[in-house]
């Protein structure tokens, strides 16, 4: 079942915003003209949480590459089919492996792109099965109808207890489309019927399914609790889907759904938006307090955010090769205006809500 | 020089500025607003959705592009956005219709 592409890559038309260094200056450097746009750094001080600083490692995220079979409109990786340049290798995941065990590390988080479309994937996967390890797949649900290299894919997941992530902003079909490329609406519920047949979602299985609502638009999502009954009682309805918990995640004004807020004039209005909801009580629970993000070379970074901005985390050697999970505590986290993305009303982050 | 205009968007951003001449009275009444949109018997979904419907009827732009914006983040989608505001259409011409009854009445006694 294909899907059509919406847009290409800003790496493909090879547009200024296609250099993180770019992104980083409007967001550093941004003139508004509706007052006073504190930094992300001035606002966390006036809760005298600054520095932020890490906590144990308890998440290693692994972005395999910007390979995808979609072209998302909001998408912060400007992930696409085009993207088949930077793919993590072997012996990066054979590293990450080795620390995995060495340091008891509880969960790998896999990322992309489509993660499933690095070479190694399968292979990386069965490894962290052997290690007992929990694994996270985000899965954009449409791979799992992208042909017949894929055909098993599902089958595999099951078989290796892979906790699935998958993308679906709505269950409304238009809605979805237009974020992500017309016919993915109706390829990622027969994604989610195959799950489902194989026992993930359903009462009493250890196969989990959870689904990421992110905003089709420039408005922030609502509370998990408020969103995730509207999409088990519709998805079940019309489609007989089930699945195990919404996580709602907040767009971040990087990448293509920065070139998006541009485009349509909307990036201060957004950015005000982030600021007006900014809650404090989501600073002791961000995702970079305990997960680690990993590039496609090894490089480390506070979260996928920061590696998209190319900003890497604050230590010594910031590769994975140098890396020593136990010397975390207390670093540092790089900070900047992005970051209002993830303290906005109830906190946002790669497992949802925060606060 | 700057266009002048009765409505602006951005004084949505300074409702709460009305305390600034009636301190008691406005506090009085945001208690009460943020009381009333609490989830309760009705979802904060639902009460987004009829503050939608309310807001075409007393056809005020501010209440307008806040409740679009509320019902979006609370999930609704636009057929059922468009579904509330007909609800809000139907009653208001319903109960200008209502009176042709009054109309049919008067004519009936006027006429052969």
């Amino acid at each position: 079942m294909g899907v059509k592409q919406n847009t290409k890559t800003l790496f493909r038309r090879n547009v200024p915003l296609a250099q993180p260094r770019f992104q980083f200056q409007i967001l550093e450097r941004h003139t508004f003209n509706n007052g006073h746009f504190p930094t992300f750094s001035e606002k966390v001080s006036e809760h005298k949480q600054l520095p932020l600083t890490r906590g144990k490692l308890e998440i290693l995220q692994l972005n395999l590459g910007k390979l995808c079979n979609q072209t998302c409109k909001h998408c912060h990786v400007d992930a696409g089919p085009d993207r088949k340049d930077q793919q993590m290798s072997r012996e990066i995941l054979q590293q990450a492996l080795s620390l995995i065990e060495t340091y008891n590390i509880p969960t790998v988080d896999l990322t992309g792109g489509a993660p499933e479309m690095n070479e190694h994937f399968k292979w990386f996967v069965e490894a962290c099965f052997h290690l007992g390890v929990h694994i996270i797949d985000r899965c954009n649900l449409t791979i799992l109808n992208a042909g017949k290299k894929y055909e098993d894919l599902p089958r595999f997941l099951a078989d290796h207890h892979v906790h699935v992530v998958s993308s679906l902003p709505h269950y409304n079909k238009k809605r979805t489309d237009a974020q992500r490329g017309d016919g993915v609406f109706e390829s990622s519920i027969l994604g989610l019927q195959k799950l489902n047949a194989l026992g993930y979602g359903q009462p009493d299985s250890d196969l989990i399914l959870d689904l990421v609502y992110n905003p089709t638009g420039i408005f922030l999502p609502s509370s998990q609790s408020v969103l995730e009954p509207q999409f088990k009682r519709k998805l079940k309805n019309k489609f007989d889907v089930d699945f195990n918990n919404l996580i709602a995640i907040t767009n971040m004004p990087i990448s293509r759904f920065l070139e998006y807020l541009l485009e349509t004039d909307n990036y201060e209005r957004y950015m005000f938006s982030l600021l007006d909801a900014f809650n404090p009580a989501t600073l002791e629970g961000v995702m970079c307090r305990n997960t680690l993000s990993v590039g496609w070379d090894g490089s480390l970074y506070d979260c996928d955010f920061n590696q998209m901005l190319n900003l890497k985390s604050d230590l010594p050697n910031p590769t994975i090769f140098d890396l020593q999970p136990d010397k975390l505590e207390g670093e540092p986290i790089v900070v900047h205006q992005a970051c209002y993305g993830c303290t906005a009303g109830a906190g946002s982050s790669c497992g949802g809500e925060i606060a | 020089m700057s266009e002048k205009k009765y409505f602006d968007p951005e004084d949505l951003k300074k409702f709460g500025n009305i305390t600034e001449f009636q301190e008691e009275m406005g506090k009085k009444f945001f208690d009460y607003y943020a009381e009333v949109f609490k989830e309760g018997a009705l979802t904060q979904r639902e009460k987004a959705l009829i503050a939608l419907a309310v807001a075409h009827t007393v056809q005020c732009p501010y209440c307008i592009d806040a409740y679009s914006t509320e019902c979006l983040q609370k999930g609704a989608d636009e057929e059922e956005m468009m579904e509330a505001v007909h609800v809000a259409a139907a009653i208001r011409s319903g109960a200008s219709l209502v009176f042709g009854v009054q109309m049919m009445n008067h004519v009936k006694k006027m006429t052969m």
